[in-house]
């Protein structure tokens, strides 16, 4: 059997102030290959397709089991993980490139920490009274318990971010990702003592207002989680707020 | 509330790490915290099954007494006991905590924390969050934290990594040295104390079930710096690993726990695909062999049994090193309500719904039970200095259970952060000399970089480390023979050779993530050679570890834990062996088969 292999290009940049340019891949083809697997190929041997010699690729990763959100990048121009992108289901050549709306600072890797900002801002927390015994935590129904795994497997990796058209410079957009954690300390007995702090946060420019429905995110969320079903219901909790706010001065 | 603000710098931004950091700014203390990745990767995201407390709510009679006795068993009595009790009596205390922070724990239909069984126990002892129990952990612990951070109680250094610790002339530990993945500034930090949290050590087997950031290289740095060492040789292999290109993925116990059954075809030649071999064809091993713990016997004894399936009597499937984990008789939807994280793995990494076919596994390399060594209070022998969570060797014996290890994070750096504080508050003044030493130290450091990035030799650390991984995995994991022990030692020594003469093909200094990679290859060498020499020196079989020349537990040469101190002059580990804590329970012979 002849030899196959897989071709990928990947938009390289060595600083946050120097030009983006593009280098090509070939690597041996294997079952089971995905992104991440590729660039520690070139890792081990970093010459480019042309036979040039080149640098190993920066990225972030860890846990390559979708789980910890670091591998996000763009491949074939789509928000995904880089470690569930199994080459045999990608069209080649590969195009892989970084987030276009995060800063990059080398390569693929690109400044996310916007998200773990949003998520002080809405204060994305159950405010406990302290790690000293107080006893058993609030009962939950499972169906409650369901709901909310669901919004808490969000693993801050910004693909909703990235596929947003709202999410740029000009509206400030916080993002689904934030919206859907807001909610999630709303639903819980004791998250939800911060629910006003929360919704205020949430309201004005680049706040909940500023999604225009395109439904991007939850499409390009990994873990489906429901995004949009999120947004319309902290909207709605929004709304009222700023109706009742509006009466009371 | 303190006059004087005590500061205490915590390495790792994982379960143990933010355990501490919490625990410590309650205090009122200051929290430096220093993490490779944001600490909301971490590693403690891939922890899938549960966490153990015998909260007993199951009407079973457990209690806490038992799960201390499953753990030291389980362990083959290497753990010292008293603090194995102690981690067992806050485990209740430690998930209603974890409950009231909001970790969507599942629940019965009344409204309480469900439980479920796990390996090495007779009990539903595992409460679980899904099938990703870690990661829901991890969230609740960085959410606090980000709460504390907000209030100016905390401080990040995520995109950081540890270099070494500085100790004054006394050998105190008075802070730390580290360096900016982005700039690669090499800076020093002053501290009162300081709280190791680096995790597993997974990648001097190669691939491993770890991430990418579990390379060992803070404690191989440590180890070199005078901190000892204990049981390197425990490495706990995995039973049921999903075999890929980049790592091994787990397919966590609970999937045993929740039914699952391990089997092979009788024939070795069978070619039906697993879902039409008929049950008469199939052997279902584990239950044979272990008729009362069956598939959840501990994961020594499975991956052992795994092993021996396959290589012993040839039965594989297909002939190849798997052998089936099956769910596939369990309904749909408690499988997508109690396992759905996990089944989705296999779905999105292999293409195969194991809703609907028996998945194909294999043991992989999984956690180190060894590591930095620590008395009761989390100190290791460098005062100053602690260490919690798998980073530290004090729990888990010779062998861990299945979500133990996320009970033992908290554990430890519930432990560790109160310890540090107090000591914070009674430690030695520093002597006249402190300033030249976290200059002599940011210099070594600088010193080392600069002739890392200055090498003009041939070797590319990425080849070596698949060298070191090759060797690791194929003799230093499931079996191991003295004289494989001795070339794989022999073969380090090489490896620590050819490292002199690594060329990097990126010399920048901004960002170089194969700059950072060669760096703690050095310290993954020298700490490969630990395990590797310690497990040569234990001539006896003991939980994970397991030499069929020497194939009995040997108490009265071996009950004895193994510590590690790191000869400069010789360059290698020189070892001391301790006697072990067994004041509680008397050591008994280990049989799942019969109990």
């Amino acid at each position: 059997m002849a030899n196959k292999s897989v071709l990928f290009k990947i938009k390289r940049q060595a600083s946050p102030s120097t030009e983006p340019f593009w280098e090509e891949f070939e690597v041996e083809y294997r079952p089971g290959l995905n992104v991440i697997s590729l660039f520690m190929e070139v890792a081990v041997n970093p010459v480019t397709r042309a036979g040039k010699p080149t640098t190993p690729i920066n990225y972030d990763s860890n846990c390559l089991e979708e789980v910890c959100g670091s591998c996000a990048m763009l491949i074939n121009g789509k928000a995904r993980m880089g470690c569930s992108a199994l080459v045999d289901n990608l069209e080649q050549p590969i195009t892989i490139e970084p987030f276009s709306k995060f800063p990059v600072i080398r390569d693929l890797q690109v400044d996310r920490s916007v998200l773990f900002e949003n998520l002080k801002a809405v204060k994305a927390w159950v405010p406990i009274d302290g790690t000293y015994a107080l006893g058993d935590g609030p009962r939950i129904l499972p169906q409650v318990q369901e709901q909310a795994y669901q919004l808490s497997q969000c693993m801050s990796c910004c693909c909703c971010m990235e596929a947003c058209p709202q999410f740029n410079e000009s509206t400030g957009f916080v993002g689904a990702a934030t919206i859907a954690q807001a909610r999630l300390f709303n639903m819980h007995p004791t998250g939800k003592v911060l629910k006003q702090e929360r919704l205020a946060a949430l309201m004005g420019d680049g706040g909940i207002q500023e999604c225009g429905y395109a439904q991007n995110c939850v499409e390009a969320c990994p873990k489906d989680i429901p995004l949009t079903r999120s947004i319309s219901d902290v909207g709605g909790d929004v709304m009222k707020k700023a109706i009742l706010d509006f009466f009371r001065t | 509330m303190a006059t004087t603000t005590s500061r205490i710098i915590i390495v790792g931004g994982g379960l143990a790490g933010l355990s501490a950091a919490i625990k410590v700014a309650e205090s009122g203390a200051h929290v430096d915290l220093f993490s490779l990745v944001p600490v909301k990767r971490s590693h403690s995201v891939c922890a899938q099954g549960g966490i153990n407390a015998a909260k007993n709510l199951k009407g079973e009679g457990d209690s806490t007494w038992s799960h201390f006795d499953d753990t030291v068993y389980g362990g083959d009595f290497l753990a010292n006991q008293a603090p194995v009790k102690a981690m067992c009596e806050m485990g209740p205390g430690i998930i209603d905590l974890l409950d009231r922070m909001g970790v969507p724990f599942n629940r019965t239909p009344e409204g309480l924390l469900d439980f479920r069984r796990f390996g090495g126990t007779l009990f539903n002892r595992t409460a679980f969050a899904g099938a990703t129990t870690g990661q829901q952990l991890l969230y609740a612990l960085d959410e606090q934290v980000r709460r504390f951070e907000a209030e100016g109680k905390v401080k990040k250094y995520e995109y950081w990594e540890f270099l070494s610790a500085v100790l004054d002339s006394q050998n105190v530990c008075r802070g730390i040295c580290a360096m900016d993945l982005r700039t690669m500034e090499v800076l020093t930090f002053p501290a009162d104390a300081v709280i190791m949290a680096t995790g597993g050590v997974g990648a001097i087997f190669g691939k491993s079930t770890n991430s990418v950031v579990c390379t060992g290289s803070a404690q191989g740095s440590l180890y070199q710096q005078g901190a000892a060492y204990g049981n390197g040789e425990m490495i706990q292999v995995h039973p049921t690993c999903i075999p890929g290109e980049d790592k091994l993925r787990l397919m966590s116990e609970s999937a045993r726990g929740e039914g699952g059954r391990v089997w092979v075809p009788k024939n070795p030649s069978e070619t039906r695909p697993g879902k039409q071999v008929p049950e008469g064809d199939r052997w279902y091993f584990l239950e044979d062999w272990y008729p009362k713990y069956g598939n959840l016997v501990p994961r020594d004894i499975a991956t052992r049994a795994i092993h021996k399936v396959v290589h012993e009597h040839g039965l594989g499937i297909q002939g190849q090193p798997m052998v089936y984990l099956d769910l596939s008789h369990i309904d749909r939807a408690t499988l997508d309500r109690k396992l759905g994280g996990i089944l989705e793995i296999y779905e999105k990494f292999v293409g195969d719904d194991p809703r609907d076919v028996p998945m194909k596994i294999f043991p992989g390399m999984h956690y180190t039970m060894g590591g930095l060594w620590v008395d009761s209070d989390q100190m290791t022998n460098i005062q100053g200095l602690y260490a919690v969570g798998e980073c530290d060797y004090s729990i888990h014996g010779a062998n861990r259970l299945g979500a133990n290890s996320l009970l033992s994070c908290i554990y430890a750096g519930f432990t560790a952060g109160p310890n540090a504080v107090k000591y914070a508050k009674s430690a030695p003044a520093a002597p006249d000399t402190i300033a030249a030493s976290f200059e002599a130290e940011r210099k070594r450091q600088l010193d080392a970089n600069t002739r890392l990035v200055n090498n003009q030799g041939t070797e590319n650390p990425f080849r070596l480390w698949r060298e070191l991984g090759d060797v690791m995995s194929r003799n230093v994991t499931v079996t191991r023979y003295n004289d494989k022990l001795q070339e794989t030692d022999v073969k380090l020594v090489e490896l620590l050779e050819r490292y002199r003469n690594v060329n990097l093909s990126d010399k920048s200094m901004w960002s170089n993530q194969s700059f950072l990679f060669a760096r703690q290859l050095q310290n993954m060498l020298q700490l490969a050679r630990v395990i590797t020499q310690g497990a040569f020196l234990r001539n006896e079989s003991r939980g994970s570890h397991y030499k069929p020349d020497f194939p009995e537990r040997d108490d009265a040469n071996f009950l004895k834990t193994t510590k590690a101190f790191f000869a400069p002059d010789a360059d290698e580990p020189r070892f001391e062996w301790e006697p072990v804590d067994i004041s509680l329970v008397t050591p008994r012979p280990r049989r799942y088969d019969s109990k």
